[in-house]
């Protein structure tokens, strides 16, 4: 392919090598000691990229843009049932064998985000709850009092709670020591496409954190899914930044390399940021020989 | 007996069950979830579980999101 042009907006076989061949080499190219293993409630995942499924175009681009992800977990969402609606996202996921996290958008309150989860558990038998109680539809940012009572009452009802929090390092604390199985700081806000706008607090939760910690919202692009493998998350989730691209499956196959070269990264460990050059190649003894 | 269902107005028989109410709106059972008055009627129970008067039947499956 020599023509630049034409990749951009040709070319299936740019996808298919790209996209899916890349990425799965992606996933084996570096070497961990051991399994790399990412363990939720005592669940294992081999993909450290959970995906939403809001804002596809179709069930076709979804299913697409899920399959080039790689994700072995997926959020839906829970609303009152449309006899019109063709086809479901549920189908999409059991075909793909993607295990699914019922989420509670759109709830306001505690005891709407208890009822949500558990029509949830009752309509897809799983007790795993996303939980994410927000604060106003402006900024869709999460309540912290209310997503922390919903926690509490969640996990006393036997469920794996995996709340959406700010980048809050003692709320984080909190709802791990309450019970929840992981905590899911954001980025930025919901849909922004902001990237990571407090680093050193994502440093901090990951820091202090004996669940796993999920990077979620804000993501825009692949290096911001990257750098939050890399200040040390176990997992991101997005939707947006891939759902809304302009080619969503080519953008999920980008986040799936993102999240595995930023996990990589970070068990490799990065050198030290230094004021001025250190060189890199060995010293000589006397004048370069041009000089000679 | 009128009754809501997922915010409509629905007439049913005096004495109709969850179940009913649910056949309004779908014939599928898998993926749907049933709440009178804000309680969760589990699936199980959706023969055996009569409805009164003005109770409020909420319906809801999985849709895409989050």
């Amino acid at each position: 392919m020599t023509n630049t042009a034409d990749t951009a907006d040709t070319a299936n076989t740019m996808d298919t090598m790209d996209t899916t061949g890349t990425a799965y080499t992606m996933n084996t190219a570096y070497t961990m000691d051991t399994a790399d293993d990412l363990i939720i409630g005592g669940e294992k995942f081999s993909s450290r990229l959970i995906m939403g499924t809001g804002g596809a175009p179709s069930l076709e681009v979804l299913d697409q843009a899920l399959a080039a992800s790689g994700t072995e977990l997926t959020t839906v969402a829970m609303r009152r049932l449309d006899p019109a609606a063709r086809g479901s996202v549920l189908d999409v996921l059991r075909r793909r064998d993607i295990k699914v996290l019922p989420n509670t958008a759109g709830c306001f309150t505690s005891g709407e985000a208890v009822l949500t989860a558990r029509l949830a558990r009752e309509a897809l038998e799983t007790n795993w709850v996303k939980l994410e109680v927000i604060a106003d539809e402006r900024t869709l940012l999460p309540d912290p009092i209310e997503t922390f009572d919903a926690a509490e009452r969640l996990v006393a009802d036997g469920f794996t709670v995996l709340p959406y929090i700010g980048d809050d390092p003692v709320l984080a604390r909190r709802l791990e020591q309450a019970g929840c199985a992981a905590v899911m700081p954001l980025g930025a806000p919901i849909g922004s496409g902001l990237g990571i706008r407090n680093p050193h607090n994502i440093e901090l939760i990951v820091e202090f954190a004996g669940v796993p910690v999920i990077l979620d919202a804000g993501i825009g692009t692949a290096s911001d899914a990257a750098l939050a493998m890399e200040l040390g998350c176990d997992a991101v989730l997005l939707a947006t930044a891939v759902t809304r691209a302009r080619r969503p499956e080519l953008m999920a196959g980008a986040m799936r390399s993102a999240v595995s070269a930023g996990r990589a990264a970070r068990m490799a460990g990065r050198i030290p940021r230094r004021r001025y050059a250190e060189a890199s190649s060995p010293s000589i003894d006397g004048p370069p020989p041009v000089h000679r | 007996m009128n009754v809501t269902i997922n915010g409509a107005a629905h007439e049913l028989p005096p004495g109709a069950t969850v179940a009913q109410a649910v056949q309004r709106l779908t014939g599928v059972r898998s993926g749907v979830a049933v709440a009178v008055n804000d309680e969760v009627v589990s699936r199980g129970a959706w023969e055996s579980t009569a409805l009164a008067e003005a109770d409020r039947v909420e319906v809801l499956t999985a849709v895409q999101g989050g």
